[in-house]
Formats: C-alpha cells, structure tokens, sequence
C-alpha cells in the first residue's frame, strides 16, 4: 500500500513515520527526521484554509492539515480564511495529484 | 582569504528565438572573448554551464567549441538560481586552489523544462508558476492591505528601466492601466505582472586576485555569499508574503562582504512576479515589512534605477539558467561606471539576489569594486 496506489482509488492518506511519527509530506518511503518506515494514515482528515486565488471560475487554496501538512486543492464555493474543510475528491491525473475539497 | 574577481562577461540579446541550446552556449563565449582580446583561452581551468536544458554534457562541448581542454568541465542546475549556484561554484573552485580561472555560461531556451518542478505533488494539479505566484500575491495584498495597482508599479518600473537595457526581451513602456488591463491570468496576477521565460545567454570569467587585476584594470570582487534552501516544495514556505530563504541568504552575505544592507548602493532583485520585489526588498532589509510598494513608486517617480536597473526579470526576460550570471554582469557595469543610460550614481556596493521555486531557495552575491 502506497501513498500513490491510494490516492488512485481515491483515498487520501497521511503518511506519517512509524518510528518518531512526523508528518513526512510531499510523500516519501521513509522519514525525513529518523529514515524510519512511513506508513499511512487512513482517516475523516479536517483540514483548513490559508489562502486562495482564482483562475477563471475556479477557486484554488493552500489547505494544512494536522497544523503540519500543506497541499493546494480546488474548492467549488468561495471560500473563506480559516474555513475547515475536507478532502471530497482526489485522485492522479495524467501523472499529477488532484485535490477537492469542500 | 583569496580574493575573487569578475574578470570579464559577456551577455546577448534575449528573445524568443528558436536557437539550439549549444549556439545560445556559443554566442555569449564568444562575445566575452571578443570584449576581452587579453584573456589566453588556454588559461582557462574549469568551465561550468548553468541550464535547466535536458541536454546532456554541455560544458564539455562547450569547452570543445571553444577549442580548450579545462581540467573541470560540468554542468550546474538548481532552476532559476542555477546562475548564481554556478557563480559560488566557481568561486569555491578558486578558493580552494584547484583552480585560478573559470568560466560560467548560462543559457536557456524559451522552452525550458525548468520552469515547471514535477516532483511538488503537494501543488496537486497547480504546478505552473502562476499559482505559487497568485497565492504569494494574495498573501502579500491581504496581510500589508495593499493594492493590485500598488504592486503594478513594479512592472511600470522595470519595463520602463528595461528600455534602456539593448539587452532586454521587452521594448515597450506601460502605464498602471496598461498593467491593470493586461490578460487577467487569475484573480490576482496579470499577464504584466510576470517575467517571460526566453532564449538567452550570459558569460561570466571569474579568477584569482592576481589573474583578475593582469585582464581588468576595474576589476569588481566578490566580497560577500548567502544561501539558504528551505525546502523544495512551493507548500512548506512558513509565509506566503515572505521569503525565508533570501532573508537569511542576505543576512549571510552582508555578513561575509562586512556591509549593511544600507550600505548597497545597486540591487538586483529576483522579481519573477511583480509581488516578489516588495517581498525580495522586505526580506533582504531594504524596506519595512509591507512597505516594499512605497520604496518602489518613489524610485519610479524620482527615476532613481538602484532596483534592477537591466529591468529585472519583467523587463529583460527570464532565460532561467541565464538569469542569475546576467543579473551579476548588471551589477559589475554598474560598479565599474559601465552601464551606460543605466548607471547609478556612485554605486561601489552592488547587491545580487536570484531564487528558485517561489523563494524555497535563495543565493545573495555581494559585489564590490
Ligand atoms: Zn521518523
């Protein structure tokens, strides 16, 4: 189980070091503090907006999850700084991660 | 310690041309050697190549075009920072003794790969420059409640400084408006905001003390290096309306040349979007947070050309693996009075700052006469 295989069927995943148990994100096999093993945290993952743009009529934003871990995602309303929001959708596109959140 | 001296340099237009990548490598070379008849090619002991192109082995067929045989030859890449990553490179080289005379083209193409990092998979689909652009602009805007047409003034200026640059990929001045009214990219960046990736080359010689006063007869040092890498991916900056790594690279390297950062009486500023100027001043310790906008319109109005007198990276283009030895060039004609419709009044102190992947990395030259 990858964080990628995951991600592909639409699960996302927190990958978090089995030994010290940091956040290791982007994605990596093993930890950036001890090169202990990562594995994968399944879960109803909150998340929250830091900051956002828009290109056309499509909201892009910076959301951090555990106060660690930050990815930029799409949200279909107009969203607020602060706002919790979580993971609706996401997957890997032509070779690239995507990112819903509601 | 040794001292290490910018011996000689040569630059070309940039464009949008469609060139191989080996003829941009060329081109340069051989205009450095022709501002220069006194340099022996064969004193030349290493010769490195700043590119984000995929083509392989350059400095080697560099050195083959050229007709030497340097006892080092390799390329150097850390996207937009690869110029001035080459420039430590070769300084460290002669430090170290290895070496006393060294080369540094950096050249790119309109088409550099170098512009999108494939490996940040925490930007999921926004991986284009644009969107760690309008998000650092967002930022910047909402925490200092400043306006898009403050910050457009950064794209007047240096387009207007970029005219006079025989250089640069633009010719065209712009007023507020125009920027205002240029292609809605997103919510938060126009088209006139952002610097232009194009074909470009710039040649550089550095050497030891000795070597460099037997070539120049004003001749400029390198008196002071920074840099700091904080991370690759765009999402780890701590702030999206600062730049970690280029205060700490600037404090570095202030430290090393023994100035102030009032002491420097010419910058050249990685202005890869309009909001990283005021960011880049901020940070560097130029201006007050937030007050990098105010600084900015009165070096417009009082046509004052001590930031980014070529036109930056918005007026000159951004061949990346070019832009940080081309930025460094600015900065040596400037301090040897050189710089023609350009020049800053008694500029003896000369700052470079050139970064990569929206600020997770920064490098700041320190240059002196
Ligand atoms: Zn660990």
């Amino acid at each position: 189980m990858s964080f990628e295989s995951e991600l592909i069927k639409g699960t996302f995943c927190i990958p978090e070091c089995t030994i010290c148990k940091k956040i290791v994100w982007p994605p990596v096999e093993f930890c950036s503090n001890c090169f202990g093993t990562v594995s994968l945290k399944k879960g109803d993952f909150k998340g929250k907006i830091i900051e956002f743009s828009r290109q056309n009529k499509e909201y892009f934003c910076i959301i951090e999850f555990e106060n660690t871990i930050k990815i930029m995602a799409k949200i279909s309303q107009m969203p607020e700084i602060g706002q919790t929001v979580k993971i609706s959708k996401c997957g890997i596109v032509n070779g690239n991660y995507f990112f819903y959140v509601n | 310690m040794i001292k290490v001296g910018i011996a000689a340099y040569g630059i070309t237009p940039f464009t949008k041309d469609d060139q191989k990548i080996e003829s941009v490598l060329l081109k340069s070379v051989k205009k450095l050697f022709e501002n220069n008849p006194k340099i022996n090619k064969n004193d030349i002991d290493a010769v490195l190549v700043s590119t984000n192109n995929n083509s392989k082995y350059l400095a080697p067929i560099l050195s083959e075009m050229i007709g030497i045989q340097p006892k080092i030859a390799h390329s150097i890449e850390s996207l937009c920072n690869s110029g001035t990553n080459s420039i430590v490179s070769a300084y460290s080289y002669i430090v170290s003794g290895l070496v006393d005379m060294i080369l540094i083209n950096g050249a790119e193409r309109y088409d550099s790969p170098g512009q999108i990092l494939e490996w940040d998979d925490s930007r999921g689909e926004f991986k284009h420059p644009i969107f760690w652009a309008s998000i650092f602009t967002k930022s910047y805007k909402r925490e200092f409640s400043i306006t898009d047409e403050q910050l457009a003034i950064v794209s007047v200026k240096n387009h207007k400084q970029a005219k006079e640059n025989p250089n640069a990929l633009s010719k065209k001045t712009f007023t507020i408006q125009d920027v205002m009214n240029s292609k809605k990219l997103t919510d938060d960046l126009r088209l006139l905001d952002c610097s232009r990736p194009c074909t470009g080359g710039a040649s550089i010689l550095l050497a030891s003390e000795e070597t460099t006063k037997k070539i120049t007869d004003i001749p400029i040092w390198i008196t002071g290096i920074g840099q700091k890498t904080t991370s690759a991916a765009f999402t780890k900056n701590m702030s999206f309306s600062s730049m970690e790594s280029s205060k700490i690279a600037g404090y570095a390297a202030l430290k090393m040349a023994n100035q102030n950062i009032q002491d420097i009486d010419v910058a050249e500023l990685h202005d890869a979007f309009s909001v990283c100027e005021p960011m880049a001043l901020e940070s560097l310790g130029f201006s007050d947070l937030g007050n990098g906008t105010s600084i900015i319109k009165e070096l417009y109005e009082t046509n004052d050309f001590k930031i980014n007198p070529r036109g930056g990276l918005i007026g000159s283009g951004h061949p990346l693996g070019a832009t940080g030895i081309a930025q460094t060039i600015e900065i040596t004609q400037q301090l040897q009075s050189n710089a023609d419709t350009r020049q800053v009044d008694n500029a003896n102190v000369g700052l470079v700052h050139n970064m990569s992947a929206a600020a997770t990395s920064s490098t700041v030259l320190i240059l002196e006469k």
